[in-house]
């Protein structure tokens, strides 16, 4: 028998190996390390604003730094009645792209026209501000005038589109914010319309359907979940838009009012018109503002994000 | 020793009809002074007890083989029996599966590879493999073969041109492929990227090959030429080679080992065992167990 | 003689009915739909174009190399100062967020698998990717620029934040797609799991790395809010990342909308289109990329 020959199997390379694979591990721990500073940092900045109002911070409309007054109920409400506006307008739009998309436009033009959508995604929100209040506040101003007139007569509905029409008012915050969130919206859309199964679709059509009849027998049925999700995402989007809503929505302090046509203010917008000339106890007051806006986009994505996985992942599971 | 020929049933069930009888040539036994000189072959793996885990599941347990320097191994069985699981013990390919667990001892050359102080990426220097898909780097050709060298540390350019070279004519590929060694791995027909990926896995100048199902993605004629490659290899390299093609595995190999799963009473699951494991020839001629001879003559499998 | 009950089965024209008159309606409406986004897009580039042209290109290349005027109503160039800022402060993001997102994904893909922190590392991330811009400066104003005062390393810093999501969502997307007999054969072949990834799985995985990173880029680029409290407001050229006060495309664009007067609003359309040209040029280079990823597969 021939001898064994000496092998030596220990490894000497492994160190710079187990180096890379620590580096690695630093890299990811910084994504949790930067969400905890933020919460951290931000919170003890602003402690001093939420120790001297308590929870009237969240229920007091009335903002006035000079006199350490901070209430953040109007800007509050701003946030939310801007983003719902805007959740009204851009839901049935990107809707109807989305469908539009998939269904209707012939295959040639699928690409371009998604182009053109992911064009308006990528313009940089200040200019759609710019546009917003160079362009647009002045003759929309007018065509509020007309709409209030319009329903004057009817009761509810005349304080919604109510008096003394502002081209920088919620009504024009809410259409820019439509414009900004629809590509967002419209494009996860597509994706989960994407998902239904071909044979889901035949079927419908095997039954005689008109093209509408098995979008709503089929695709939205198979979509509803991921659609909700995409639109929480484009809400989580609209609450936290900070730059085109400064520049149109008009920034007046302390309204809390139905009318869309109103001016007012939103939490983000505030702290970016007014950081310039704050002093230290108001900045610490537009933090705490900024930490309420982080809490609450947090719910908002998270939620979203999660509506989103679990009906990728059911349908995913389903096709066959 | 008479010539014995196992006699040639015809398939009794509905599945496709495969032909199980081995090639008359093998059926004859090999003269005792051949088998004496496979015999006397250094051991290179040695294997007692080995079982190996995924998770919960035992996918093959007691497994005790001894597998010599220069010789041509191969593992035949049906479908999950473990025979590509043993396979991978061999060069702690299970190392990258999460959850995959290895008993029992596994000796090269005398060491356990499972031993505290074995780095496997020192084991898989020695011990290379050859996967069922052809799966060559999306690079070219010449960064493909030159990358276990590089691996190694070897960084002169004339060197790395020797290596290349020699690892594509031990292939038998260079005259195909000596004019575009810069051009992308990918645009080669299967049969060539797996001759690269042998070529590849000769580069670092290993001990032992292990090849699994290395011609199950590949057309006959491009089989063929694998075929030929490994009898020539042989003289370099010790072969273990996993395969569901019996021809192949009577055709090419110094020594068979048959698993076979069976259903384990306690835990009722199909584990894999080792039934036989003989010189190639007795296995196909003369098997001393029931289930190898129902296999081999396509009773069952 | 036909027989009458045969033509009637044979007749399979379309019939007017509610049925089609509704189908036709909501076609309508996904047209309208369409039509509906398609005019604000079209709108936006309009007056972008046409007001930014003139102040940018008519003095050529004036726009792009003066210093912005520091008495807002003096009409004329330029935006140097802000183009140079968005360039460092974007340039400054980009090589933070990168490497640290590329190594987080590695880790999340490669090394961590499917662990506690794995999964709680990449939820986080999705997380991270909501948080409004305006809080990630204000979290780099407490931080940074209170203690080191305004630089264009505070906005770097401040993008970085924004990107590091995004970057490492497309990475482990990207290296999702590298398959898993590539790892094996590099194993095979004796090399350690960071060589693998370095050598083998990354520049398997580079097209799409390359489009999701530069996709963040275009995105960090046209951010305001981040820089308003941390860059400062400079109208002189600063090229220096880490020293003194800078500007930025977006900040400028966004001080001078609200200025009332007319040389202030034309420089933000000149500014305007400049970062238009800028986000979708490299949208359209990311493009490439991710073609690219398309045809290898």
């Amino acid at each position: 028998m021939a001898e064994q020959p000496h092998v030596d199997l220990s490894g000497s390379r492994d160190t710079a190996d187990r180096a890379f694979s620590w580096l690695a591990i630093a890299a990811a721990t910084l994504v949790l390390l930067i969400l905890g500073l933020i919460a951290v940092t931000m919170t003890n900045r602003a402690s001093g604003v939420f120790g001297k109002m308590g929870f009237e911070f969240f229920t007091s409309k009335r903002w006035a730094p000079p006199e350490g007054e901070f209430g953040a109920l109007s800007f509050i409400w701003g946030t939310i009645y801007t983003s719902t506006i805007a959740i009204v307008i851009a839901v049935p739009v990107s809707l109807a792209v989305a469908l539009f998309i998939t269904q209707l436009a012939p295959r040639r033009l699928k690409m371009p026209l998604v182009y053109v959508l992911d064009l308006l995604a990528v313009v940089p929100s200040v200019v759609f501000g710019l546009w917003g209040v160079l362009t647009l506040a002045q003759p929309i101003q007018g065509v509020y005038t007309h709409i209030h007139n319009a329903v004057a007569g009817i009761p509810i509905v005349r304080s919604i589109f109510g008096d003394t029409p502002q081209g920088r008012s919620f009504m024009t915050a809410g259409i820019i914010l439509a414009i900004m969130i629809t590509p967002i919206i419209t494009s996860l859309a597509r994706e989960v319309i994407e998902t239904t199964p071909a044979n889901e679709k035949e079927a419908a059509y095997a039954l005689g359907a008109t093209r509408w009849e098995m979008i709503r027998g089929s695709i939205i049925p198979h979509s509803k979940g991921g659609i909700v999700g995409a639109v929480m995402l484009g809400l989580g989007r609209a609450m936290g838009e900070t730059i085109a809503v400064a520049l149109v929505i008009g920034a007046s302090i302390g309204q809390i009012s139905a009318n869309v046509f109103s001016s007012g203010n939103s939490m983000p917008a505030v702290i970016a018109n007014e950081w310039g000339e704050a002093d230290d106890i108001h900045k610490s007051g537009l933090i705490a503002l900024a930490v309420v806006l982080f809490a609450i986009t947090i719910i908002v994505n998270v939620v979203a994000s999660s509506i989103v996985r679990r009906s990728m992942a059911r349908s995913r599971g389903a096709r066959s | 020793m008479a010539v014995q020929t196992p006699p040639v049933t015809p398939p009794t069930t509905d599945s496709e009809p495969r032909i199980r009888t081995a090639s008359p040539k093998v059926t004859e036994e090999l003269r005792p002074s051949m088998v004496a000189m496979l015999d006397a072959a250094p051991v290179v793996f040695d294997l007692s007890k080995v079982e190996v885990f995924y998770g919960a599941f035992r996918a093959v347990h007691d497994v005790n083989l001894k597998i010599q320097k220069n010789q041509i191994t191969a593992f035949i069985g049906p479908s999950g029996c473990g025979k590509t699981t043993v396979l991978r013990s061999l060069n702690r390919m299970h190392d990258v599966i999460p959850g995959a667990r290895v008993g029992g001892k596994v000796c090269y050359h005398g060491v356990d590879l499972y031993g505290p102080d074995v780095s496997a990426t020192e084991v898989r220097r020695r011990i290379g493999m050859v996967f069922q898909k052809p799966n060559p780097f999306p690079k070219s050709i010449y960064d493909n073969v030159a990358f276990g060298p590089r691996v190694n540390g070897i960084r002169d350019r004339a060197k790395l041109d020797e290596i290349v070279e020699k690892s594509l004519r031990g292939a038998a590929i260079w005259d195909e492929v000596k004019d575009r060694l810069k051009s992308s791995a990918l645009g080669m027909s299967g049969g060539q990227q797996q001759r690269l990926c042998i070529a590849r896995t000769i580069a670092v100048e290993p001990e032992v090959v292990l090849m699994d199902e290395p011609c199950s993605a590949l057309d006959p004629i491009a089989t063929a030429r694998v075929e030929e490659l490994m009898r020539e290899l042989k003289n370099q390299y010790t072969i273990v080679i996993v395969t569901h093609n019996m021809q192949q595995a009577a055709r090419a190999s110094d020594r068979t080992a048959f698993f076979t799963a069976e259903l384990d009473s306690k835990t009722d699951q199909r584990t894999g065992v080792l039934v036989e494991y003989d010189v190639t020839s007795k296995i196909f001629a003369n098997p001393s167990d029931t289930r190898t001879e129902n296999y081999i003559t396509g009773r069952f499998g | 003689m036909i027989d009458p009950v045969a033509q009637r089965a044979l007749d399979l024209r379309a019939r007017p009915s509610w049925r089609t008159a509704k189908n036709t309606i909501m076609s309508g409406v996904m047209i309208g739909g369409f039509v509906v986004i398609a005019i604000p897009l079209v709108a936006i580039l309009w007056s972008v174009i046409s007001r930014g042209a003139h102040s940018a290109f008519a003095q050529f290349p004036d726009f792009f190399t003066k210093p912005i005027p520091n008495i807002s109503r003096l009409p004329g160039p330029g935006m140097g100062p802000a183009i140079v800022g968005t360039l460092l402060v974007t340039a400054g993001a980009t090589l933070l967020a990168v490497p640290l997102g590329v190594l987080g994904a590695v880790y999340l893909h490669e090394y961590g698998r499917e662990s506690k922190f794995t999964r709680l590392v990449r939820f986080m991330a999705v997380v991270m990717t909501g948080v409004p811009s305006i809080v990630m400066g204000l979290f780099v104003y407490v931080m940074w620029t209170m203690r080191f005062g305004y630089s264009a390393f505070g906005g770097s810093i401040a993008m970085a934040c924004l990107m590091l999501p995004v970057v490492i969502g497309a990475t482990e997307q990207m290296l999702r797609l590298v398959p898993a007999n590539l790892r094996e054969a590099s194993y095979a072949l004796g090399a350690t799991q960071s060589r693998t990834i370095l050598t083998v799985v990354l520049p398997a995985a580079l097209p799409g790395i390359v489009s999701g990173c530069l996709l963040a880029v275009a995105r960090a680029a046209g951010e305001t809010a981040p820089l308003l409290f941390t860059i400062g407001a400079a109208t002189q050229l600063n090229p220096h990342l880490l020293e003194g006060a800078n500007n930025a495309l977006s900040a400028q664009i966004f001080v001078n909308a609200t200025s009332s007067f007319q040389a202030a609003q034309d420089r933000a359309w000149g500014a305007a289109l400049t970062l238009v040209l800028l986000t979708f040029t490299i949208t359209m280079i990311a493009r490439v990329f991710t073609a690219r990823v398309a045809t290898k597969r």
